[in-house]
């Protein structure tokens, strides 16, 4: 058997004290797309950040490709929630678009003519080119995001993390970027995508994971998509585990 | 003995030479890091900086013999780092967010320093309290250069790696920055800056010196390389200002005349500025405004003369009057601004128009807009035909040339609009009516 593009072992994250994940062990084999489904505040969001290192107070081991993500950094790609960002910050869209290079760049060396090609090919690949000298703040909410996805596919990763990328998007966004989505799954790389929509999940990702502060369920999309997984996943059974984990974190204050 | 060399020039300067050099060197500093305090919205953390290090100065003080920059320097940036440890404990251990955290330090400290130094006065304290830069000793301009040096140094070598961590702290821990080992260094090159421009304007003013360029420069730009390159020209231009015109009058203490000189830069850019003043944008308005109202007396001359196929050629002005339910006198202005766009013509004795080949083309372009958007609201929206009539009368002024192509072909290029008027079709326009 082949290694997994990502594997986890017991990942369990607290935020102040209260775990909003739990133990969450899997593995998921290279050349997937793959949908995080989960209800709000399920730490879907948290499962990605953790694996990144954006979140402190992540436990457990994860592994990219047999190793730790600390020397695989430039196979990974990530893309946060639109939302995070200010779009009011003086970069251009190509600016932007460039800063998918920068982890094969190191702190210090300058970008060149690759870097450039590089970020306009990515750009083109959204069909972002034209506006590529263009202040960010002055895009749609579907073209920022085609922005954001244009700045991953510069970073040429084998394994991308993407945080709810078709959220605020218009409808003609959405079919271009799980187009976008499907080919670079066909290419070989592997995409694991936060998503909020079940009606959609079930045709664009091939294996699903159903996370609700614990993981549910992690498989093929046909196995996974079930009325009584995803009762599970959505349904009021693990309210009880989350009120503990409100009275832990205070009790222990 | 580099450093040696250097005071000997500083030591051949005349005080006014020293206070212009000083001011060169704050204002450029402040400027260069003042960019990244205010796209990272970390004003308060500046003023904070510049309270907090104010009992290490008084320590300073206290503690040297003689005035020794050096050491009041180290005492400060221990004051400023103590002080950034507060704020994180406070923080982690309750739930106050930064800006209470902020406050909490900021005034604790520097009621501490004050206090302190009332039981033993000092008197060079003051010379930071309130900023001087009359009394800069050639070590000090030494200590500032040095300052200025890391920070332009820093700034130029980690432009990419601070525009990241700026604009996207998530996405640079993806990239394996040291996200932490950066920010350190960039708040500690906030601190080394804000002590050193101390001196030069006061605690108080610090914060202006760090935020009043920086922000004058964003109304400037949408780029971060320039918006550096104009902060540090206007830091540099409100240090020098102010220090010349204070050393030319006694009564007036550098400090504020600095950040008066940045402030004064800062209100003529926010009426001035090309694209983010206020100038600019009433222009805007009142341009779009005028267009409108053009747009809706051709449409309404247009209907007029439509209703009865478009016999007529010409319309009075008293029509005018009564058709856009105006005076006369203001029809009479409406029909002028028509003729001044060149969209219509007088007639000889000037009691009527008629619209010249571009005022028709408008007209037109208007009235299928307005009747394609009410078509694209009933057909495709499910909109009553009596509800679109308000919202295609804004619409009809922002339609582009491209969602109008879009809207003819979703709707299968219509002919009649949902109240069974024909919707003009440009080319048709051109060949029959104007050939």
């Amino acid at each position: 058997m082949s290694v997994p593009a990502l594997e986890t072992h017991d990942l369990t994250v607290t935020y102040h004290k209260r775990p909003v994940l739990y133990g969450v062990d899997l593995a998921i084999p290279e050349g997937n797309l793959v949908g995080i489904i989960g209800p709000n505040g399920a730490g879907k969001s948290t499962f990605i950040k953790a694996i990144m290192g954006v979140v402190p107070g992540a436990s457990g081991w994860v592994k990219v490709f047999g190793k730790p993500l600390r020397e695989m950094r430039h196979r990974v790609g990530y893309v946060p929630q639109r939302e995070s960002v200010d779009w009011d910050f003086p970069v251009t869209v190509m600016d932007v678009a460039l800063m998918g290079t920068y982890g094969t760049l190191g702190l210090f060396k300058r970008v060149g003519k690759k870097e450039r090609i590089k970020a306009s090919e990515a750009l083109e690949k959204v069909g972002m080119l034209p506006y590529a000298n263009r202040q960010i703040g002055n895009l749609s909410g579907g073209q920022q995001q085609r922005v954001f996805l244009a700045r991953a596919l510069a970073q040429d990763s084998d394994l991308y993390f993407m945080d709810e990328p078709f959220v605020g998007v218009d409808a003609a966004t959405e079919r271009a970027i799980i187009e976008l989505l499907q080919e670079m799954r066909a290419q070989g790389k592997t995409v694991i995508v936060v998503h909020h929509d079940l009606q959609s999940a079930q045709q664009y990702f091939d294996m699903l994971m159903l996370l609700n502060m614990r993981l549910v369920a992690c498989g093929k999309t046909e196995d996974i998509f079930t009325t009584e997984l995803l009762q599970k996943t959505y349904g009021g059974k693990l309210t009880i585990l989350s009120e503990m984990a409100d009275k832990a974190a205070k009790n222990l204050h | 003995m580099h450093s040696f060399t250097h005071l000997e020039l500083f030591a051949a300067l005349s005080v006014t030479q020293s206070a212009v050099v000083a001011a060169i060197l704050v204002g450029l500093s402040c400027g260069l890091l003042g960019c990244y305090v205010v796209v990272r919205r970390v004003a308060l953390v500046g003023d904070t900086l510049s309270h907090a290090v104010f009992p290490g100065v008084v320590a300073g003080f206290m503690w040297s013999e003689e005035r020794n920059i050096y050491l009041i320097f180290l005492c400060a940036m221990l004051a400023g780092l103590l002080g950034v440890l507060m704020v994180r404990a406070v923080q982690a251990s309750t739930r106050l967010q930064s800006d209470a955290a902020l406050g909490v330090v900021l005034a604790s400290f520097f009621g501490i320093g004050i206090l302190w130094n009332s039981t033993n006065q000092q008197s060079g304290v003051q010379d930071f309290l309130f900023g001087d830069l009359a009394i800069i000793s050639s070590l000090d301009l030494q200590l500032m250069g040095w300052v200025t040096f890391l920070v332009v140094a820093a700034v130029l070598l980690l432009i990419r790696p601070f525009q990241v961590i700026s604009f996207d702290e998530g996405f640079a821990v993806g990239l394996g920055y040291p996200v932490k080992v950066l920010n350190f260094i960039f708040f500690g090159l906030l601190t080394f800056t804000v002590v050193v421009a101390l001196q030069a304007v006061g605690v108080v003013l610090v914060s202006a010196m760090l935020i009043t360029p920086a922000a004058t420069a964003y109304l400037l730009t949408d780029r971060m390389h320039r918006m550096m390159a104009y902060a540090a020209g206007l830091g540099i231009f409100a240090c020098v200002g102010g220090a010349l015109v204070s050393s030319n009058f006694s009564s007036m203490p550098p400090g504020p005349v600095i950040a008066l000189t940045a402030t004064f830069v800062f209100c003529a850019v926010y009426f001035l500025a090309p694209k983010h003043g206020v100038m600019a944008k009433w222009l805007r308005t009142r341009q779009q405004s005028k267009k409108v109202s053009r747009e809706n007396t051709l449409k309404a001359i247009y209907k007029e003369l439509e209703s009865d196929g478009f016999k007529a050629h010409n319309m009075s002005v008293e029509t005018l009057a009564v058709i856009r339910r105006v005076s006369l006198e203001q029809a009479n202005a409406q029909a002028k601004l028509l003729v001044a766009a060149g969209q219509a013509q007088w007639e000889s004795d000037k009691s009527a128009i008629y619209l010249t080949p571009a005022g028709w083309r408008v007209a037109a372009m208007i009235v299928r807009n307005h009747r394609l958007w009410e078509l694209y609201l009933t057909d495709l929206v499910n909109y009553e035909s009596d509800h679109v009539h308000d919202d295609a009368e804004k619409i009809e002024h922002i339609l582009g040339e491209d969602a109008v192509r879009k809207l003819e072909r979703d709707l299968d290029f219509p002919e009649f609009d949902p109240h069974g008027m024909p919707i003009p079709s440009l080319k048709d326009f051109d060949n029959s009516r104007l050939g």
